[in-house]
Order: C-alpha cells, then structure tokens, then sequence
C-alpha cells in the first residue's frame, strides 16, 4: 500500500510546487519508489521544474480518460531512477479530474509505488479538492504571512470534513506544517510571523522550516529539484524535512540568522 | 522582548499585530465551520420574528451552537437598543 501525501496549501504562490518536487525527489533518493502527481490542470509546472517538459506524451488526464494507459503517461526521472513524474494536462479544464477518475489512477499507482505525492493546485476548489481527497498526509505548504497562515488554516478544516479519510470516518489525515520562504531577519526585526507565532496558530506538527533562498530561484531556472542542491540552505532544511516524513528525528535549522556576529547573539541570549 | 528591543522602544511590532489578527480571524472561522448548515437562514429568520416588535441591526442577534459529546445547546444573543 502506498502512502498517498498531498502537498497544499489554499494560497498561490507559496511553494507547492518547488515543494512537491523535492520531497518527492528525496524520498526517491532514499530508495523508496515514488510517483509525483501534476493535479494542477491547467498550468502545468511541475514538468518544469522537474526537467521533463519535453518528454511529455501523454498526461494524467489522458489516463483517466482511457486514451493513454499509466505506463505510457509515466516519465522516469533522469536522476534518481526511483523516481517517476505524472504530468498534467495544459489544455484540459480542472474538472476533467473525476472523483472517480482520480480514484483510478491513484488505485493503479498504489500497486507498485510506495509513495505518491500530489501537487495540488492553489484554491480551495474542485483540483484542490481533488489533491487532497485520497491523501493520507497533508504537507500544510504555509508563508509566515497572514493570507497564507489563514488560507492554510482553512485546508486543514477541509482536509478535517471533506477528504475520504473524513467522509469514511476513518483516522483523520495526517497533518505537517511545512513553513517556507522563511526570512529569520526580519522576524528577528519584528516584521515577519516567527515559527512560534504560525505553530501556535495552526497547532499542527512542524515537519520543516524552508529558508528564504536564491538558490530556490536558480534551481527552478535549471529544472533541478532544489533539495538536489545540497551545499544550499534550502536543499539541506527539505532533506531534513523528508528525513522527519520517514519517522527520522532530526533538529530544526534555519530558524536563526546563521551570519549573525557574536554580540547580537549575546544581547538575545542565544 | 528582548534587550536590544527594549531600547528600540518596540512594543508591538508589526508581527505582533498580525498575529493578534489571525488569532481573532482563525478563531472566528473555526467557529463558524462547526456550524450546522441551517444557521445561516434560522439567524435571518430569528432576525425576522424580533423585527416585528423591536428594530435591530444584524450584528445584534448572535446565533451558535456549542456542541458537548452528544448534546447541543443552541446559544441566542439579542442586543435590545436602549430606550
Ligand atoms: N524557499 C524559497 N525561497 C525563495 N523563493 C521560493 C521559495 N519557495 C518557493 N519560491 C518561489 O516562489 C514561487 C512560487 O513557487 P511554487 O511555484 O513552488 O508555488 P506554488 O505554491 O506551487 O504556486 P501555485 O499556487 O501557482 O501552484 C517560485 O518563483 C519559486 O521559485
Ligand atoms: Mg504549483
């Protein structure tokens, strides 16, 4: 059986995708046979920035109409070959993504992956709901910004009410809070919600703190999953996050200002 | 607070107050995603009857339900204007 994770976050823009990416493409890396879902019909990014746009035939709305099969949709990443990609169509409306549809996609994948990871589009409509109805985790994808932490806060009462796991009255979807474009100046400044601030709010589990980060940018331009990149600040803090999705204890980094001289880190305390 | 904030006078920054917003906002919809569907309309309708005898505005009717184990208890608010 494989564990189905959705990767959501209501707001646009705050890294689903960069994140789909790299945790899909760390937890390949660790050997476990990984599949990464395009739910975004539409605008399709993910091929993108996993480097495979041009080896796209067929995608997974084909599949679910019965023109294409799995196997001929399927990309393998030129990476890490434990690694496969489902691209999403651009020319298709979002709801050519059935509940039924998606149940059997997603039912095929389970037979020989061991994780599928859903790249859910922004909005808390039909292709969001989609993503997340079959998941059995949710990466809570979060800015330490207002919109962002309110949008997260309302995903996580649909995950509550309206995924499968709710509906069948089953154990309820497991919640990670993944909290990126984390800028520690200036929540040292004052400017920016802290950690602290966004985990008492939402009162989920932490999974991981994603830096701010060039490196984000850079990576995306080349097509390369940023947790690839790993002398980066960023590579580093979304292995760490997938270390902790396998169960693995591991400390928080990039919480602080690394560069911070020795006296202002006296005056704090810290 | 910190030391260095004390002497920059910062007392609430502009985190601060963003959170103190979201406090409000998050526990406003949490509330109101419990809510039976029906709410909604028996608020308007409630609004109604009391408009018959006394005029109030919307905001003067509150209408929750509070949920304990198996029993519900459906909680009223009317804010009568002074006379
Ligand atoms: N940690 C980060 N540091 C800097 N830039 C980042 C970081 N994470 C994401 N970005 C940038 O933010 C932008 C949006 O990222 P991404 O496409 O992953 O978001 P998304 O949530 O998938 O967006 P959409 O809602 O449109 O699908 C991209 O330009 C990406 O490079
Ligand atoms: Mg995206």
């Amino acid at each position: 059986m494989a564990r189905i994770i959705v990767v959501t976050s209501g707001k646009g823009g705050v890294g689903k995708t960069t994140t789909s990416a790299s945790i899909s493409t760390g937890l390949a890396k660790r050997g476990h046979k990984t599949v990464v879902v395009d739910f975004d019909v539409g605008l399709r990014n993910l091929d993108l920035i996993m480097n495979c746009e041009r080896r796209v035939v067929y995608d997974f709305v084909n599949v679910i109409q019965g023109e294409a099969s799995l196997n001929q949709a399927l990309i393998r990443d030129k990476r890490v070959d434990t690694l496969y990609i489902l691209p999403t169509s651009q020319t298709r409306e979002k709801e050519a993504l059935t509940k039924e549809g998606v149940e059997k996609v997603i039912n095929e994948l389970s037979e020989t992956f061991d994780y599928i990871v859903c790249d859910s589009p922004a909005g808390i409509e039909h292709g969001a709901l989609m993503a997340l109805y079959y998941a059995d985790e949710a990466i809570v994808v979060t800015n330490p910004e207002v919109s962002s932490v309110r949008d997260s806060d309302r995903i996580l009462g649909i995950l509550q009410s309206k995924s499968r796991r709710a509906e069948m009255g089953q154990e309820p979807v497991k919640e990670h809070l993944l909290l990126t474009r984390y800028n520690p100046d200036r929540v040292e400044r004052g400017e920016m919600l802290s950690v602290a601030d966004v985990e008492e709010i939402l009162a989920i589990p932490l999974l991981g703190v994603i830096p701010e980060s060039q490196v984000v940018l850079n990576s995306s331009n080349q097509g390369m999953p940023v947790i690839l990149e790993t002398e980066s600040d960023a590579g580093q803090a979304y292995d760490d996050a997938v270390a902790r999705l396998l169960g693995e204890e591991r400390e928080h980094r990039f919480m602080t200002n690394q560069k911070k001289g020795f006296f202002s880190r006296m005056f704090k305390g810290g | 607070m910190s030391f260095l904030d004390y002497f920059r006078g910062k007392k609430s920054s502009s985190a601060n107050v963003a959170k103190e917003r979201l406090q409000i906002i998050v526990a406003h919809e949490r509330g109101q995603r419990d809510q039976p569907d029906y709410l909604p309309q028996m608020q308007q309708e409630i609004l109604a009857v009391i408009r018959k005898y006394v005029q109030i505005s919307d905001d003067m009717v509150q209408v929750e339900v509070d949920r304990n184990g198996s029993c519900s208890v459906l909680e009223l608010n009317v804010t009568l204007p002074e006379r």
